[in-house]
């Protein structure tokens, strides 16, 4: 007779064999029994958050910054709900997430008992699949398998709902080696041979006069071995490349070859180039519609390859040439490999027949379309950053961000050079993202610097997490660009909603400094330019959670960007493009 | 300058119909998935028809009726391949390779006299009578959507009291089935 555990300790041994070391949640009724059981598995510690959105973000920030899965445990109900943000903020970003939730007994269900929600339902737009567990004899393997959705193909979210009396009940632990998988799981990627487009791409590749390389997050999922693959193919090839918002980091951002961020708000050589190109590879980006601008004027004259694990990722938004579905890390290899084999010399010969390209997007570089106009009475925001960037970069940094204009300058104007650095939410533009994904990433990298980049409207979403910090001695910093408005909105009302400014200023913010003190971590002001670096170096040396108010410019606009319904070669450069005056000293190089 | 911060489409394709089955694990909220795939993505189903199929693997085999763009015919497909429960997905065309059949009970309640034409019209029709009695009778009628829209048509003014229609059922012709990959 196999020895009986209850569903709750079915749950942890789940947990203890797939290694996780940190969960994130929240306790309540309909998780009780998981919340007694957790005093017997020291080796699992929890994180209490103080609102389960905050579990889910910090997950996800665990998740990014290590390669690991995040884990969250939340009660039914409300604790559901609350978790859903975070699990569609995954889903869009492609980050491993491992939900469990506590739902009222099985003899319940159905019958509007108290925090009872339809959890599977609610959220199965929102996950890779999820389960609602009605035998406790099925909870060991629906719980490996949830793992292995999560973290395979394209990384995602996933729900497992355990009624109360699963958790009760005895049942059957059986380890994952056990588990007799009969049904076929639809997740796995088998080698594909794909050695037609591969031939097909590297005869695109060696024609070609005018490449682009054009790299996003699945870079980064594809793990380590991926980025140094990809800084491999752009020395062999010496192609231009840039990134999408969710691939930064996965190329060096101060590397010559790289034409820093595209899209929206990219830089003017990137989205020219991509304008122009004649052939552009798609490395683990999605044509995404701040990064293609007016779709059927994008990229017109390229010949497009895709590489990408999500064969739905293919032709959704835009046609392309030559698709290569599977794992970046193994296409990779496959097209230096094949470029080696056939062209030996290629990097040489190769130099010519692109010389003219980059003369070109040298000529687009000298626009600096990161420039702005400094001021000595005001901290401009990009100015903000780029004193962060300095102060921090001889250290291994790991930053965050909200959403809105910080999120972009930081984007613009913090140089990353390493993958897993960069954590910010692209795909649903999550307000509120950076604060409990920083205590995240802060859990998985106990001894790095973990800096938020937030904006004052952003941060006050989850500031509640501050406490979180608090408890777990956490030393997030926090560097609000405060500059009043809601930044993003404020700027697309002046320039579409002719200066009509409804509802983006937020008067009776809170004094930031007191609130820090409020939650017992240390507040910082910064109100000048030349205070700046001597307020940030404060900040640096406190080791615990600091919450930075910089008083920042209040209208200043983040440029270049693409306004909206145009293509690629018709950004908008900003002030110091409209013939304003500009003084020598006012123009800060990038 | 448009007064958005998304783009304005004004692309217009022509739009197809397509058939789409589906082979998935008989469980529970598998239908939800499929069908809020469809309704979450702004896809179309114009009929829908499900049923177990094979008892021991616990597999269902639902066939969707569909429109769209090529490019959305191809997408929801690859969407559908990638819900864990689903098997494998097919695509049929209407063509002369594809068998396509639609069921449909069908009341008529009239005088004699109109009941004696209702027969006499669906005579070119495959159809069985399912239940008779003086004012009425229930036929049962097995043919392509067309073809049934056009009975139904024709029944409304002889007294058709009450439709059921099943969704269309396809099939290919000749001896290969449909494997992926």
């Amino acid at each position: 007779m196999a020895n009986l555990i209850s569903g709750a300790e079915i749950l942890f041994k789940v947990l203890e064999d797939q290694e996780v070391k940190h969960i994130f949640g929240y306790p309540g009724g309909a998780v009780l029994p998981i919340y007694d059981e957790l005093k017997n598995h020291k080796s699992i510690k929890h994180i209490l958050v103080r609102h389960e959105q905050g579990a889910g973000h910090a997950a996800e920030g665990y998740a990014r910054s290590s390669g690991k899965p995040g884990v969250m445990l939340v009660t039914s109900g409300p604790g559901a709900t609350n978790a859903v943000t975070a699990l569609t903020d995954a889903y869009m970003d492609s980050v491993p997430l491992v939900c469990i939730t506590g739902q009222v007994p099985t003899h319940l269900i159905g019958t509007d008992a108290f925090q009872e929600c339809d959890t599977t339902g609610i959220t199965r737009p929102c996950t890779k699949h999820n389960w609602l567990v009605k035998d406790v004899n099925k909870l060991s393997s629906i719980l490996h398998k949830a793992f292995k959705v999560a973290t395979t193909g394209r990384p995602g979210p996933v729900l497992v709902d355990i009624p109360k009396d699963i958790q009760f009940k005895k049942g059957k632990y059986i380890k994952p080696k056990e588990l007799k998988d009969k049904k076929k799981v639809n997740i796995n990627f088998n080698e594909k041979n794909n050695d037609k487009e591969i031939e097909q791409a590297v005869n695109l590749i060696k024609k070609s006069t005018k490449p682009i390389l054009y790299t996003g997050g699945g870079v980064i999922n594809s793990g380590p071995e991926a980025t140094k693959l990809l800084r491999e193919l752009t020395s062999l090839t010496g192609f231009p490349i840039t990134s999408t918002l969710q691939g930064l980091g996965a190329f060096p951002g101060n590397d010559s070859q790289f034409l820093g961020m595209l899209g929206m708000h990219g830089t003017y050589e990137a989205n020219n180039a991509m304008h122009d190109c004649d052939l552009m590879i798609n490395i683990g980006a999605r044509f995404d519609d701040r990064i293609t601008g007016k779709i059927d004027e994008f990229s017109p004259k390229s010949k497009k390859i895709h590489i990408d694990i999500d064969p739905s990722s293919i032709n959704k938004n835009v046609n392309v040439d030559i698709a290569i579905v599977e794992d970046v890390k193994i296409v990779l290899e496959k097209l230096i490999f094949s470029i080696k084999n056939k062209y030996p010399d290629f990097s040489n010969s190769n130099k010519k027949m692109i010389a003219s390209w980059w003369k070109q997007i040298e000529a687009w570089r000298k626009k600096n379309s990161l420039g702005f106009l400094n001021s000595k009475e005001v901290i401009k925001p990009q100015y903000a950053v780029q004193k962060l960037y300095e102060l921090t970069k001889a250290q291994d940094t790991f930053i965050t961000t909200e959403v809105g204009q910080h999120q972009m300058w930081a984007a613009q104007h913090y140089k990353f050079d390493k993958p897993n650095r960069w954590m910010t939410s692209g795909g649903l533009g999550t307000m509120g993202y950076g604060l409990p994904a920083a205590i995240g990433v802060q859990v998985a990298n106990p001894d790095k610097l973990v800096i938020d980049i937030a904006g004052e409207a952003s941060v006050l979403m989850t500031m509640q997490e501050m406490s979180t910090a608090v408890q777990y001695n956490l030393p997030i910093k926090i560097f609000i660009l405060n500059n009043q408005y809601m930044g993003m909105v404020r700027q697309w009302q002046e320039l579409l909603h002719e200066k009509n400014y409804s509802e983006s200023y937020t008067a009776a913010l809170p004094d930031f400094v007191k609130l820090a003190e409020a939650y017992g971590c240390v507040g910082i002001r910064a109100n000048k330019p030349n205070e700046l670096e001597e307020k940030i170096e404060e900040m640096l040396s406190v080791n615990r959670p600091v919450i930075f108010d910089c008083v920042v410019d209040k209208e200043e606009n983040c440029y270049p960007m693409i306004p909206s319904g145009k293509a690629h070669n018709q950004m908008l450069l900003g002030k110091k493009d409209e013939g304003e005056e500009i003084s020598e000293e006012g123009k800060v190089l990038v | 300058m448009v007064k958005s911060a998304y783009s304005i489409s004004n692309v217009k394709e022509k739009i197809e119909n397509h058939i789409i089955v589906v082979w998935v694990d008989n469980e529970a909220g598998v239908l939800a998935r499929v069908i809020g795939l469809f309704s979450g993505r702004g896809y179309n189903i114009d009929s829908l028809a499900v049923a177990e199929v094979d008892k021991k693997k616990n597999i269902s085999r639902i066939t969707i009726s569909t429109s769209g763009t090529t490019q959305v015919l191809q997408q929801i497909k690859l969407q559908l391949g990638k819900l864990i429960p689903v098997h494998k997905v097919a695509g049929f065309s209407k063509n002369k390779e594809t068998l396509l059949r639609e069921m449909a009970l069908l009341k008529v309640v009239s005088s004699k006299a109109k009941l004696e034409k209702a027969r006499k019209l669906c005579k070119k029709y495959k159809y069985t009578v399912l239940d008779k009695t003086e004012k009425s009778f229930v036929l049962e009628v097995s043919a392509l959507k067309k073809e049934i829209d056009d009975l139904v048509k024709k029944l409304q003014p002889l007294g058709l009291a009450s439709t059921s229609r099943t969704g269309v059922v396809a099939m290919t012709k000749g001896p290969e089935i449909y494997k992926q990959k």
